[in-house]
């Protein structure tokens, strides 16, 4: 090895070595003069097209020289960037004037292996996207599968996947609730958050055999059955985390600190919002009551009572309150499904999708072949293309799936919230202060694995 | 001409003339525009309810060239699928636009629906499709440097020989 790179180079051949092997070219944010008027119109927020609101690009930033401002890079390793998402921040002293996000730091090409991986194996692809959210994902895939095979799911399958979405919707609202108090220096929050997670991932132990990427719910219902006695199990969570919730108030929702971080920054109108595509908790603290498991019902969320929580200000402690009164929302829910769980089959008795019973194969070569036959080759999906919706913890979900008949999805595409829901960083931080930026990047709530896929 | 299939009358159609329509799976309505008329079909739809676009994706049909398309629309290689969502009236649309393979270049949506910045960028850096009058069209997933546009068929998925012992291996 003879190439080494002298450890001798001055600073300044350094410095350009470094930026030729770190640069991202044209993703990344330029100077003004180098950035073109639309693209300048877009970073600084100006996004609105609706008559007479749209942003006056000059309105907080009257024309400064370059040389009083600066860019610099948050992340992409940055502790309170959730992952590896890398943010460009023009700064004027400490007031955010534009910012970019640059994200592809965590791509594996998930979209891409989804097509080298049978209908059977796929669920174990997405479950890995929104690593917060498992079920979720899985459901959006499961769905979307589902409706290309025009097959019904048995109605205990439906409501087993209804509760355990809710639970994960906890859980993933949970952590959301510990890593915002960690950004925002609330170091027992982060504790409280993952001690009332792990609650819920131990049940998810019990119920699938695995903690995070379950791959519990498949095409045709779901991996098994829910445990003996798992209405105990969920009784006791519904009952601590419920309780626990009041405690978060004591701690964080009357702190006159915490609400001095949140109230009133980074405010978004309902317009604005909606232009930017953005769903979930990011477009009801706008005031837009739009939930899909209210709006467009799935599963069986038509039979049970829940509230849409929807906030007014659109600022960062909206979201801050509507995530904490969905996790007791969801208690609601899981709370009607223990009481309205109907007995009968975990999954589909179409021999297409399932897989014979164990005993079944100890005695009957056909069996045996039959289940050989759906795990190696899977099941062939008719010809069509279909987009199914769901209601993740972070907005619309969308699975977008088109089949050519064979085994293996002919493209799979995930309509992934947090990457959507990112587009809202321009227009939050701009005119913010420099702290600001990391309750907003919190209260988006990005999860990257699945912003990159 | 109004290539409408006979059955395709779910509920409030916004009449759009000339565009081909075919209901879809799960009675979601989809229209084939050519490139010529798409941006004007999406400022249509738009003005008819649909706010938000919510998803904009591209496919790539080079090994599956048999798809149903509506009478008058030629199958192309690319694909690039807009769905859009309507919040006041609940329902969903969805938008097909075909693009040549030797000349797959769009028009960008941005202008109505600023909420396809990233994804038209994804759909670009994924594909290869070139949009229009996007505000930055960059690549956004791979890094700078990338040759070719990987979710495209003819782009090999690439894979790691099984190594016993230390060697060179690929990438």
């Amino acid at each position: 090895m003879s190439d080494i790179t002298p450890t001798t180079v001055r600073s300044i051949e350094r410095e350009a070595l470094l930026v030729a092997e770190t640069s991202e070219g044209a993703q990344e944010m330029f100077r003004r003069e180098q950035t073109g008027a639309d693209e300048l119109r877009r970073e600084l927020g100006a996004v609105l097209k609706v008559d007479g609101r749209a942003l006056d690009p000059n309105n907080i930033d009257v024309e400064r020289d370059d040389d009083e401002t600066m860019i610099i890079n948050m992340g992409p390793s940055h502790p309170s960037t959730h992952g590896v998402l890398r943010i460009m921040l023009e700064l004027d002293g400490e007031t955010v004037l534009r910012s970019k996000p640059v994200i592809g730091y965590l791509h594996t090409g998930m979209e891409k292996t989804g097509e080298e991986l049978s209908y059977v194996q796929g669920g174990t692809n997405v479950t890995r996207m929104d690593y917060l959210s498992p079920v979720t994902n899985e459901l959006g895939y499961s769905m979307a599968v589902e409706k290309l095979l025009n097959i019904e799911v048995p109605e205990r399958a439906t409501w087993i996947r209804m509760m355990m979405s809710e639970l994960n919707r906890m859980s993933s609202h949970l952590v959301w609730m510990a890593t915002n108090g960690m950004d925002l220096g609330s170091t027992s929050m982060m504790i409280y958050g993952l001690r009332e997670r792990e609650l819920i991932l131990a049940f998810f132990e019990k119920t699938a055999g695995l903690r995070l990427n379950l791959n519990y719910v498949r095409p045709g219902g779901v991996a098994a059955d829910l445990p003996d006695g798992w209405q105990d199990d969920v009784e006791v969570i519904c009952d601590t985390i419920w309780a626990r919730t009041f405690e978060y108030d004591q701690l964080l929702t009357g702190q006159t600190i915490f609400r001095q971080r949140l109230e009133g920054v980074a405010a978004i109108t309902a317009e604005e919002a909606i232009a930017l595509s953005l769903t979930g908790p990011l477009l009801r603290s706008t005031g837009v009551p739009w939930d899909l498991r209210r709006t467009m019902p799935y599963l069986a969320y038509d039979q049970v009572e829940f509230d849409v929580i929807t906030g007014t200000y659109g600022d960062n402690f909206d979201r801050y309150a509507i995530r904490l009164n969905e996790i007791r929302e969801s208690v609601r829910i899981v709370r009607q499904c223990i009481e309205m769980m109907p007995a009968g089959d975990y999954r589909t008795q179409d021999p297409k999708v399932t897989p014979p019973p164990r005993a079944r194969i100890d005695e009957s070569m056909e069996a045996l072949i039959h289940h050989f036959k759906l795990f190696t080759e899977g099941f062939h999906v008719p010809v069509g293309e279909v987009y199914s919706a769901i209601e993740s913890p972070r907005g619309e979900l969308g699975c977008y799936i088109v089949s050519d008949g064979g085994p293996k999805p002919y493209r799979i595409h995930v309509r992934a919230p947090s990457f959507v829901n990112l587009q809202a960083i321009p227009l939050l931080m701009r005119g913010g202060m420099m702290s600001d930026t990391i309750t907003v990047i919190s209260t988006i709530d990005p999860v990257m694995g699945e912003v990159d896929r | 001409m109004d290539a409408r299939s006979a059955d395709g009358s779910s509920i409030g159609d916004p009449q759009v003339s000339g565009i081909a329509t075919q209901p879809a799976l799960n009675a979601v309505e989809g229209y084939f525009p050519t490139r010529e008329q798409y941006p004007d079909l999406i400022n249509q739809l738009k003005n008819d309810g649909f706010e938000m676009a919510v998803d904009l994706c591209a496919v790539d049909y080079l090994n599956h060239p048999g798809r149903e398309l509506p009478e008058g629309i030629a199958p192309e290689r690319f694909e690039v699928v807009v769905n859009l969502l309507s919040l006041s009236q609940r329902r969903r649309c969805r938008v097909r636009v075909q693009v040549p393979e030797n000349d797959s270049v769009v028009a960008s949506i941005f202008s109505a629906f600023a909420g396809v910045e990233a994804m038209e960028r994804e759909a670009y850096d994924m594909f290869g499709v070139v949009f229009t009058d996007h505000p930055s069209l960059s690549r956004i997933l791979m890094p700078e440097d990338w040759e070719g546009h990987p979710l495209r068929k003819d782009y090999g998925i690439g894979r790691v020989p099984v190594q016993f012992k230390e060697g060179p291996g690929p990438r």
